[in-house]
C-alpha cells in the first residue's frame, strides 16, 4: 500500500510540532524517517494514526484521501503501529492482547483457541518463538515488541509504523528486528522506522527522509555517510567526541562492594555490585536499559529500601544513609526523568535551583528565604548555563528538554560536590547542549570528583568514558577500558561475557 | 496524550530469597488462641444444631453436642493449621488458602456454639443464620457487583452507597403509587443508572475528580431522600411508602431440600437476581469479547485506545450498567426485604460493598463472599442479642469488625488493583 502525507501541520498552543510534512511511502519499502529527539516524527506518526487531529494536510492511502477520527479507523484502513512506549496490556496474556478490539468470537463469547491459533500463525510466518498463553509482563521486552507486531500483522496491516523500535533492545535483539523488517517488506508491507540512530537507518533503508525541528530538512540516499546524515538530522556539523584530556586519577572515592537489592517479592535487582570510581575518574555505566542501571544510581542516593552491601564515599558509609544525609555528604544526582525526579514543573526556575537547600545554606536567611541571593544565584545560573529562558521566574515545565536538564545540572553542579552521578544526562535534549553538558561534566572530573554516568547511548558512553562498566540483568559483567570497540560493547550488552 | 505505560522495575534475576510474610500466620495464630479460649471459657452444656426453617415440621433431627467438647475440638483443628502455615512460611512457601478458611470456619462455628451454650434454650438455628446472612448481604453483594464492573473499567465508583438509597425510595414509591412491584423495581434500578451517568458524566467528560463527585453523589442522595421522606413520605405513608414486598418464590422440589433448600431455594426475586448475577458478571468480565475489553480499558485505556476502543464510550455506558446493578441492590432493601423505604436505611451497606471489591480482588465470586462474611456478622450479632449470651454484648457487636480485620489481613496481602483505576482518560 502506498502512503502519502501532504503537508501536514500540527501545533501544540504555539510551539509547532510539525510545519506542513509531506512523505510518500511505496508499497514495499522502508521508509526510515530519521530526526532528533523532539524533531516532530511521533508527533507526525501520532496524525497518522488518528490520535492527534492534524491542523492542516491530508492522508492519502493508494492515492485516496483519508480521514481518521481514532487508531480504530487508521487500523481498519490498514495501519499498524509499534509504540515506542508499548500499547500492551501487561496482566494479559499474548493472545488476549493480539485479539483485543477484533475479539473472534461466537455469541460475545471469546473463542480463545482461534485467537491462540492466529497468535501461532504469524509467529511461524516470521520466525517468532511466541506463546500465546503467556503473561505479557512476564515476557523479555524485544519478545513484548514481537507480540506488537503480531498485534499489528493480525489486523492485516499494510503500513507498519515502527516508533524508535531499537531504544530498549540489545544490539543483537537490533539486528533480528531488521531481518523481520526486512522479511516484512518482501512481503509487501510498507514500513515507516522512525529513528534517530544513524547507524540502523543506512543498515536497513531503502529511503531516508530527515526531519528538523518539525520540518522536512530532505531526503537521503543509505548510501549517504554517517557525518552527512548526521549533519543533515543536526542542522551543523557535530562532534561526537568531547576534547578532554586524560583523567589525572587520585584514590578510589566511591568504593561500593557487594551490593544486592531486592524488590518487596524478594526478586532481586541488584546482584554482586563491586565497583570503585577513583577521584578525577569517569565511569560510565552501559547497557540496555533496565538492566538495573536505574536502581543502582536509586541504590547510591539511599531511594531504596533493602540495600545490602557497602557503598562508601570517601570512607563514609552511605548503604543506609537517609537521602538528605547522602545530598549533604555532597553528593550531586542528575536523575533519569527530570520531569518526574528531577524539576517540579510548576515551580519557578529559582526556585528549582535551590530545591533541596531551603533548609539551611546560602539560601536561607533564619526562617526565610533570602530572596536576594535566590534570584541572583538563579540570575547567575542562567547566564552560565546558558539556560534559555525568559527570566528566573518563568515556571520550569515552560522550557524545552534540553534547557530543563540545563537547570538540573546548575543546581547539581553548585554543590561543594564530593561526587557526581548523572544518569541518562542527554536524554532529550538537543545537540547543542548536548556538547554543552558534556563538557560540564568533563570539567566536573578535571576538578578532582568522581562521576558515575549511566547512559545507554552507545555514542555519549565512549565520548565520556575514563572506564566503562556494562551492566546486564541487575550485574556488572564486566568493567572495560575506554577504548573498546562497539562489538565487544554489544556482545556486553546482550550478556555475552568474555 | 497524558498517560504513558511507566516501565516498570526489570526483575533482573531469579527470586533468591522469598520474603518471609508472616502477617498471615500471625493473624491465624492468634484467631486460633481465640478459638482455644472460646473452649476454655465454655461450660460443658449440651447445644442443639437444629437444621429446620422456624416454624415448618421437623425432617431431621437437631443434632446434639456437647458445646464445651466442640469447641476444643475446633480449637484443636485451628491450632494445627496455624502452627501449618508457620511451617510453611518458615519454608518460605506460600500457605494454603485453605487453612485460611478452615480457621475462619472453626472460629466462626466455636463462637456460635459458645453464644448458644450460654443461652438458656442452647439452641443454633442454622438455617436462621444461613437465610439471615443472605438476606443482609444481598444489597452489600449488588453494590459490590456494581463495584467490581467500575473498577475494572477504570472509573472509582464511591456512588454505590447513594445509588442503593436512592434506588431503595425510588423503588418503594412507584410500586407505591402505581401498584405495581416490576415498576417499582425498574424505577430503582433507572435511578441507579441516572446517578451513575451523573458520575460516569462529570468525571469523563468534565474531569472532575471521581472521588470527589462519588461523595458528593452520596451527601446528595442522603439529603434528598431524607427531605422528601419527612416532607412527603411520613405524613402519607399508606398511599406513597407502602409498597408491599416481591412475593418468596420456593422452586419446586429443590426448595424440599433440608437446610439447603430454605436457604437457597425459598427467596423473593431480587435474591434470586443475586444469585444469577454474580456468575453472570464474572462470565461477562472473564469469558466475552466485551468483557475483556473493560478490562483493558481499566488496565491501560491508551492501549484500548490504540486498537480502536473508544475509551470514554465504553466507560460511561459500562458505568451506566453497573448503576442499574446497583439500582437493584437499593430496590432488594425495599421490595425484596421490608417493603416501606426508612430514612437512611443503606446505612453505609455501599461502602461496605467498595470493601467487598477491594477485598475480593476485583472478583465477583470472591467480592461476594467477602460480602456474605459481612452478612453473617451482622446476623450474628442479632440472633447473639436475642439468645441472651453471657458474653458480654459488646464483644458480640465487635465481631463484624474482627472478621474484617482477619479478612483484611489474611486476604488481601498485596492487592492488585486495576492500573488505570480512577484516573480520568484525556487525549489530544
Amino acid at each position: 500500500m502506498k502512503l502519502e502525507l501532504r503537508g501536514i501541520t500540527k501545533r501544540f498552543g504555539s510551539l509547532v510540532a510539525n510545519d506542513g510534512i509531506s512523505i510518500t511511502v511505496e508499497p514495499g519499502e522502508i521508509h526510515a524517517l530519521l530526526g532528533e529527539n523532539g524533531a516532530g516524527k511521533s508527533t507526525l506518526m501520532n496524525v497518522l494514526f488518528g490520535l492527534y487531529h492534524a491542523d492542516e494536510g491530508e492522508i492519502l492511502l493508494d492515492d485516496q484521501p483519508v480521514q481518521f477520527s481514532g487508531p480504530g479507523q487508521a487500523m481498519t484502513a490498514g495501519i499498524g503501529m509499534v509504540h515506542q512506549h508499548f500499547m500492551l496490556i501487561p496482566v494479559f496474556t499474548v493472545a488476549e492482547n493480539v485479539m483485543l478490539g477484533h475479539e473472534p468470537s461466537r455469541f460475545g463469547i471469546i473463542d480463545l483457541d482461534a485467537a491462540r491459533a492466529r497468535v501461532r500463525e504469524i509467529s511461524a510466518k516470521f520466525g517468532f518463538d511466541i506463546d500465546p498463553d503467556a503473561k505479557v509482563e512476564d515476557l523479555p521486552v524485544g519478545a513484548q515488541q514481537r507480540v506488537e507486531i503480531v498485534k499489528a500483522l493480525s489486523r492485516e496491516a499494510k503500513v507498519l509504523v515502527l516508533d524508535e523500535p531499537t531504544a530498549v533492545l540489545t544490539p543483537q535483539e537490533t539486528d533480528e528486528l531488521m531481518e523481520t523488517m526486512r522479511q516484512l517488506s518482501d512481503a509487501g508491507t510498507s514500513i515507516v522506522f522512525i529513528t534517530h540512530k544513524l547507524r540502523e537507518v543506512k543498515a536497513v533503508a531503502d529511503t531516508i527522509t530527515v526531519i528538523r525541528l518539525g520540518k522536512v530538512v530532505g531526503a537521503a540516499d543509505p548510501s549517504a555517510s554517517t557525518e552527512e546524515l548526521a549533519t543533515m538530522m543536526v542542522g551543523r556539523e557535530v562532534e561526537l567526541t568531547v576534547e578532554k584530556a586524560a583523567a589525572r586519577l587520585g584514590d578510589p572515592a566511591l568504593v561500593v562492594k557487594d551490593v544486592n537489592l531486592f524488590d518487596h517479592l524478594g526478586r532481586k535487582l541488584l546482584d554482586e555490585i563491586s565497583f570503585e570510581i577513583r577521584a578525577g575518574e569517569i565511569l560510565v555505566v552501559a547497557g540496555v536499559q533496565g538492566n538495573g542501571q536505574t536502581e543502582l544510581t536509586e541504590a547510591i542516593m539511599g531511594l531504596r529500601e533493602k540495600v545490602h552491601g557497602s557503598i562508601k564515599l570517601s570512607g563514609m558509609e552511605l548503604s543506609h544513609a537517609a537521602v538528605r544525609h547522602t545530598l549533604d555528604a555532597g553528593v550531586g544526582y542528575v536523575p533519569e526523568d527530570r520531569k518526574k525526579d528531577g524539576l517540579v514543573a510548576e515551580f519557578t526556575v529559582s526556585e528549582n535551583l535551590m530545591l533541596d537547600r531551603s533548609v539551611s545554606g546560602p539560601f536561607t536567611k533564619g526562617l526565610n528565604i533570602d530572596f536576594a541571593y535566590r534570584d541572583q544565584f538563579a540570575a547567575d545560573a542562567i547566564d552560565e548555563f546558558d539556560i534559555r529562558t525568559p527570566d528566573g521566574e518563568t515556571l520550569v515545565g515552560r522550557l524545552s528538554g534540553g534547557n530543563q536538564q540545563k537547570v538540573v545540572l546548575a543546581r547539581e553542579l553548585s554543590r561543594d560536590l564530593k561526587l557526581l552521578i548523572a544518569s541518562q544526562p542527554t536524554r532529550g535534549v538537543d545537540v547543542g547542549s548536548i556538547e554543552f553538558i558534556h563538557e560540564r561534566i568533563v570539567a566536573v572530573r578535571d576538578s578532582g570528583v568522581p562521576v558515575l554516568i549511566i547512559s545507554t547511548e552507545l555514542d555519549e558512553v565512549l565520548a565520556l568514558a575514563d572506564r566503562i562498566a556494562v551492566m546486564y540483568r541487575g550485574r556488572i559483567i564486566d568493567i572495560v577500558p575506554a577504548g573498546t570497540p562497539r562489538e565487544k560493547l554489544g556482545q556486553l550488552m546482550a550478556g555475552v561475557a568474555a | 496524550m497524558t498517560q504513558t505505560l511507566a516501565p516498570e522495575a526489570p526483575v533482573v534475576g531469579p527470586v533468591v530469597v522469598a520474603p518471609r510474610n508472616w502477617k498471615g500466620a500471625i493473624v491465624m495464630a492468634v484467631v486460633a488462641q481465640i478459638t482455644l479460649a472460646f473452649a476454655l471459657t465454655t461450660g460443658s452444656v449440651e447445644v442443639f444444631f437444629s437444621w429446620n426453617d422456624t416454624g415448618q415440621p421437623a425432617v431431621i433431627p437437631a443434632t446434639v453436642v456437647d458445646a464445651q467438647l466442640i469447641c476444643l475440638v475446633l480449637a484443636v483443628i485451628a491450632e494445627l493449621c496455624a502452627v501449618a502455615a508457620f511451617v510453611f512460611v518458615g519454608m518460605r512457601r506460600k500457605a494454603p488458602l485453605i487453612l485460611t478458611f478452615v480457621v475462619a470456619f472453626t472460629f466462626l462455628i466455636a463462637l456460635v456454639a459458645s453464644v448458644a451454650a450460654g443461652s438458656q434454650s442452647g439452641n443454633i438455628p442454622v438455617v436462621f443464620l444461613l437465610t439471615g446472612t443472605i438476606g443482609l448481604s444481598t444489597a452489600v453483594i449488588f453494590g459490590s457487583l456494581a463495584g467490581v464492573l467500575g473498577e475494572r473499567v477504570g472509573v472509582t465508583n464511591i456512588a454505590i452507597e447513594g445509588q442503593l438509597l436512592g434506588g431503595a425510595f425510588t423503588s418503594a414509591v412507584v410500586a407505591s403509587v402505581t401498584d405495581s412491584l416490576i415498576l417499582g423495581l425498574v424505577a430503582g434500578m433507572v435511578t441507579g443508572a441516572l446517578l451513575s451517568m451523573v458520575l460516569a458524566g462529570f468525571s469523563i467528560k468534565y474531569l472532575v475528580d471521581q472521588v470527589i463527585v462519588g461523595v458528593v453523589l452520596v451527601a446528595l442522595m442522603i439529603g434528598l431522600t431524607n427531605f422528601f421522606y419527612s416532607a412527603a413520605l411520613s405524613g402519607n405513608s399508606e398511599e406513597l411508602n407502602f409498597p408491599g414486598t416481591l412475593p418468596f418464590l420456593p422452586i419446586p422440589l429443590l426448595s424440599d431440600i433440608p437446610v439447603i433448600g430454605p436457604v437457597l431455594f425459598d427467596q423473593r426475586p431480587t435474591t434470586y437476581a443475586m444469585f444469577i448475577l454474580v456468575p453472570a458478571v464474572w462470565f461477562f468480565l472473564f469469558k466475552t469479547r466485551w468483557g475483556l475489553r473493560i478490562r483493558a480499558l481499566g488496565e491501560h485505556p491508551l492501549a484500548a485506545d490504540t486498537v480502536g476502543i473508544n475509551v470514554n464510550r465504553w466507560r460511561f455506558w459500562t458505568v451506566t450498567v453497573a448503576g442499574l446493578i446497583a439500582g437493584l441492590g437499593g430496590a432488594a432493601l425495599t421490595l425484596g426485604s421490608i417493603g416501606p423505604f426508612v430514612r437512611e436505611m443503606s446505612a453505609g451497606q455501599g461502602f461496605i460493598a467498595l470493601a467487598c471489591v477491594i477485598l475480593g480482588r476485583w472478583n465477583p465470586f470472591l467480592a461476594a463472599s467477602a460480602a456474605l462474611l459481612f452478612g453473617f456478622s451482622r446476623n450474628f450479632r442479632i440472633w447473639a442479642g436475642q439468645a441472651g449470651s453471657t458474653i458480654p454484648p459488646d464483644l458480640i457487636a465487635m465481631t463484624p469488625y474482627l472478621v474484617t480485620l482477619i479478612a483484611v489481613a489474611v486476604l488481601v496481602g498485596r492487592a492488585v488493583a486495576p492500573k488505570a483505576v480512577g484516573r480520568p482518560y484525556v487525549k489530544e
